[in-house]
């Protein structure tokens, strides 16, 4: 039940997103692509936060390498961008993989896992700011040659479709785990650690299987972003604004579920647009909206939109 | 000069007037509303970190487009007026790049502002995209116009350029008064902006006889300059050069002036506080003295003076933003009056060949190679009684040089 | 680099005395720590409310910070006592990672609002009587930073009496210690936890005060303090009330000697990787407070 609901709201949806591009302006486009660029980093935020309660503050850290990695690649040795992206999606798993080695190692969870990852972003967009092969504090501008065979297309459109294409993917992926064995192990470590422990889960590779998976999607936006926006820096990419926006997306959208994240993500987005709209050039409208929102939800809808959803179906089967 | 570049615009301007007049009288009303509006993409950070800053230019831009309407828009589009749409790049590349789709989507002729180096990197090269000509107002990274495209332009300065110049200034303003200072100590924000100049400074300034005793870069914000005040009075330095933004600068001079710690001189570079008026006003004492290497306005053209006025009555305060917005929204309108149309192509051909010259920089004739403005320069300012004045070079200053300063 | 011993002596003094707010800043943060177990993410944001309240306050009506540090102190303790009992306690239905949320979604929304209401720029109060130093020796030492050292020693001596010797002291100690217990024993849990949220303030409320008069504010000064200021409680032991205080002095050394031997820029990697060695190897904080 709870699973077929899921997947008839993931699917009309996609329907009607990968419509979208071939009829909108680039300007539409341009939104959904941004949106659905959080929505990618935002699976992969709830696979580890959501599905498997270990709730990151830092996941730039695996953004920013997967944007960099592929950067530097094409800037540093000249690959073909093709070939970069899945280096940069490795990358990004091998970083989340090594500190979830540690930090599991040292049995951090709860709020002191928050704030540790929350430094290691911070460390590493300190370092991707000073060091000269990360191109300091001017960042990394991939030069503009639109055409497909450097993962740059001339329409809009066609970056909006693969984003679409990766979302999906990573949808069934999620729906996938939720139903494997990995899946049910993960929501042990997260309801009860002694419990699964004593079931016979082995707690630190559960979870560090977690994190790299995690990372490895979260990563994935990171290559996009790079590919889309062609310039990164520290900021755009080890900054908390996209370890923030993964978070509420999530948490919004329906904590732990598949489909949360994404719908989560295209709210944010067509919120903070309305409000923008709505109350004009107020500085950071938008943002107090998703803070208070991000309260709100914690109180009153504790699995955001698409539990809030479930709900109202319940109460209609039910009445 | 300002005389030869104002007159023959008064008087065309007059005949203009005149052939209206006789237009409004023997020709049907619809000819003459027949000028569609010519669209112009003003791209500024108004909200978020860098809000002031865009607010400044904003109005810059503004006051350049209600003056070209006023003395009849551009001529060769039939009087067209120039419609202004503005977008909020939200001091973000990202915002800045969607608003960049907007306005291609509103069909507009150029795009003029950015600000931050970032932003103008992502911003013009989203309107490469559209081959829509894009005029950067200040962005200093070189690497805005070594990219090769050929819709960006640049109108002000870039890091090499400025660097050079404020090192071939100090050099003369060191010799010109006895060659007072040899060692320097290199202060410098670690972002984009502060470390590559304080990297050209590194390569630059020791080929010219000075000694970097050291290079201190700090992190914005800092909360603490005691640590670099300490170290400029272990190392008695003759000037120290710091590029900073304002907080962290005004932390610095405050912090100097209360270690008694006095160089020959303070010659910044950039420097988010030394050309800002609120620095003057509110730490009078510790800004007193201070030189900068920065935009500003040719004081002595007629036209600057009008627009302070303008800005002063708007309540704001003087900075470089305001002028180089209005010039490079008269350089574009310049561009298109030449180009005869809307047509991209034609736009970004006369931007290219301009050699626009009723601007009021201290700049001369623009001449861009790959898209770089040959003719720009900064011009090296000094806050003296409690306002800042042009000293160097002598063609444009409006005060002498205060140098080695004693308060 | 070879500076003469008085400039190291200097940037040690230096140290110490910003160290001191740091870790009233810090104190805030362990107090509540120490009692809800939460971390309390909106600690940077309430600090930076506190400045620009303190920076209102004298550039509008004139006061001298020092005589704010009373008042503000009082209004930061209620506003925080009801922070916690109506909004953040309700709101998280008892759960760690919850109220750990909540006040993320709070620091985000409160430091956004501060944005639109005072831009991004950043405000000074008037006059430079925060850059009067005195001569001590060969060094010449910040006098705000000396008053702002003595102030942070009596604040946590204040506290600490307050939580050994008080009848208010020992409920909030009975609760950290046992929730369920003390409840049990009609201490009112919810009561308590807002006392202990609205102490918290009322120490930022202080620090905003001192830090004011040689520093600036803007909507984003507090993120410079709060990752410190973890460190900090780290450092000393969760809930720890001497660890602050050890723990803050201790980073205001490394922060201004790493500074000076190092550059700042790096100097504020050491707090990071300080912040995550500690966590990772002595969970339990540097100074063997209790866990």
């Amino acid at each position: 039940m709870k699973g077929r609901d899921d997947l008839r709201l993931l699917l009309v949806l996609l329907a009607v997103l990968a419509v979208v591009p071939a009829v909108a302006s680039n300007l539409v486009i341009n939104f959904l692509v941004t949106a659905l660029i959080v929505a990618l980093a935002a699976q992969g935020w709830n696979i580890l936060g959501g599905i498997g309660g270990q709730i990151s503050f830092g996941h730039a850290a695996f953004f920013g390498t997967g944007a960099y990695v592929t950067e530097l690649l094409q800037l540093r040795l000249g690959w073909n961008a093709w070939a970069t992206a899945p280096i940069g999606i490795l990358a990004g798993a091998l970083v989340g993989w090594a500190i979830g080695a540690m930090v599991f190692r040292a049995r951090l969870r709860g709020s002191y896992f928050a704030l540790v990852t929350l430094a290691f972003a911070e460390v590493m967009r300190i370092l991707a700011n000073a060091l000269d092969f990360t191109g300091g504090a001017s960042g990394l501008l991939l030069k503009l040659q639109p055409g497909a065979e450097a993962f740059q297309f001339t329409s809009r459109a066609v970056f909006a479709w693969i984003a679409i294409a990766l979302v999906a993917l990573v949808l069934l992926g999620t729906r996938h785990i939720t139903r494997s064995r990995f899946g049910a192990q993960l929501v042990a470590v997260r309801e009860n650690e002694d419990a699964a422990r004593a079931l016979g889960v082995d707690i630190v590779a559960t979870k560090l299987r977690a994190i790299t998976l995690s990372a490895a999607i979260t990563a994935a936006a990171g290559v996009f972003y790079a590919q889309y926006f062609l310039y990164i820096d520290s900021q755009i990419g080890y900054g908390t604004w996209i370890s923030v926006e993964a978070l509420l997306a999530s948490i919004i959208g329906g904590v732990g579920t598949v489909a949360g994240p994404v719908i989560g993500a295209l709210a944010l987005h067509g919120l903070g647009e309305l409000t923008k709209g709505l109350a004009g050039q107020i500085t950071g409208i938008d943002l107090v909206t998703f803070g208070l929102l991000l309260v709100a939800a914690i109180a009153f809808a504790p699995s955001g939109i698409v539990g809030a959803w479930r709900r109202y179906r319940g109460s209609r089967h039910r009445a | 000069m300002t005389s030869r570049i104002m007159l023959p615009a008064m008087s065309r301007r007059a005949l203009l007037g005149t052939s209206a007049a006789a237009a409004a009288l023997g020709m049907p009303a619809i000819l003459r509303a027949q000028a569609a509006p010519v669209k112009l993409g003003i791209l500024q950070p108004i909200t978020g970190a860098l809000a002031q800053d865009g607010e400044l230019g904003r109005f810059g831009a503004t006051t350049a487009i209600e003056e070209i309407n006023a003395a009849g828009g551009i001529k060769s589009l039939g009087g067209a007026k120039i419609e202004m749409v503005f977008a909020d790049a939200r001091s973000n590349p990202e915002a800045a790049t969607q608003e960049v789709e907007r306005l291609q989507s509103e069909g507009v002729a150029a795009i003029v502002g950015g600000f931050a180096s970032p932003i103008c990197l992502a911003a013009s090269q989203a309107a490469a995209r559209y081959n829509l000509a894009y005029v950067v107002d200040v962005g200093v990274t070189d690497a805005i116009i070594t990219r090769g495209l050929t819709n960006t332009f640049r109108f002000a300065p870039g890091l090499a350029i400025v660097t050079k110049t404020a090192i071939d200034n100090l050099l003369a303003l060191n010799d010109s008064n006895g060659k007072p200072a040899r060692t320097v100590v290199l202060v410098h924000e670690d972002g984009l902006f502060g470390a590559g100049l304080a990297k050209l400074m590194q390569t630059e300034l020791p080929k010219n006889g000075f000694e970097i005793l050291e290079t201190i870069p700090h992190p914005t914000p800092s909360r603490d300059m005691s640590n670099v005040a300490l170290r400029i009075r272990a190392l008695k330095p003759d000037l120290v050069i710091p590029s900073s933004y304002y907080g962290e600068f005004v932390l610095l001079a405050r912090t100097m002036q209360q270690q008694r710690i006095r160089p020959k001189g303070i010659y910044s570079v950039l420097n988010g506080a030394a050309s800002n008026f609120r620095f003057v006003k509110e730490f009078p004492e510790a800004a007193n003295g201070v030189m900068d290497c920065n935009h500003w306005a040719d004081p002595r053209k007629p036209a600057t003076a009008e627009l302070r006025k303008k800005a002063d009555a708007a309540g704001l305060a003087w900075a470089y933003n305001i002028p180089l917005n209005y010039s490079c929204v008269k350089l574009v309108a310049d561009a298109l009056e030449r180009a005869g149309s809307k047509d991209r192509e034609k736009v970004i051909a006369a931007l290219a060949s301009s050699n626009f010259a009723g601007h009021i920089m201290p700049y001369g004739e623009t001449r861009f190679v790959n898209g770089q403005n040959q003719g720009a320069q900064p011009v090296n300012l000094q806050v003296q009684g409690n306002d800042i004045k042009v000293i160097f070079p002598v063609a444009f200053a409006d005060a002498k040089p205060r140098f080695p300063f004693k308060a | 680099m070879n500076y003469p011993p008085a400039i190291i002596a200097e940037a040690a003094v230096n140290g110490l005395l910003t160290g001191s707010v740091y870790a009233l800043v810090a104190l805030g943060l362990t107090l509540v720590y120490g009692v809800l177990h939460i971390i309390n993410f909106a600690h940077g944001v309430l600090l930076t409310c506190a400045m620009f309240a303190v920076w209102g306050l004298v550039t509008f009506t004139g006061i001298s910070p020092y005589a704010a540090i009373l008042p503000l102190a009082a209004v930061f303790f209620g506003l925080g006592y009801l922070l916690q009992r109506y909004l953040i306690g309700p709101a998280s239905h008892g759960d760690d990672g919850n109220i750990l949320l909540i006040t993320l979604g709070l620091s985000i929304a409160i430091e956004n609002a501060l944005l639109a209401a005072f831009h991004g720029d950043t405000r000074n109060i008037p006059g430079d009587f925060g850059f009067e130093v005195a001569p001590v020796g060969p060094m010449m030492i910040s006098q705000p930073k000396m008053i702002a050292f003595a102030a942070s020693l009596i604040v946590a001596l204040l506290l600490w009496l307050l939580l050994a010797r008080t009848d208010t002291g020992r409920a909030i100690r009975a609760v950290a210690k046992e929730k369920l217990g003390a409840g049990l024993m009609g201490v009112s849990v919810g009561h308590i936890f807002g006392i202990t949220f609205g102490l918290g303030c009322a120490c930022l409320a202080v620090a905003a005060c001192l830090l004011i008069p040689s520093f600036y504010v803007n909507p984003r000064v507090g993120n410079a303090f709060v990752l410190v200021a973890f460190t900090i409680v780290v450092l000393g032991g969760m809930g720890s009330v001497p660890g602050a205080l050890c723990g803050g002095l201790f980073i205001g050394m490394v922060e201004s000697l790493g500074g000076l031997f190092l550059g700042d820029s790096l100097g504020q990697l050491g707090i990071f990787v300080i912040f995550i060695l500690v966590l990772l190897f002595r969970p339990a904080g540097l100074f063997g407070a209790r866990a």
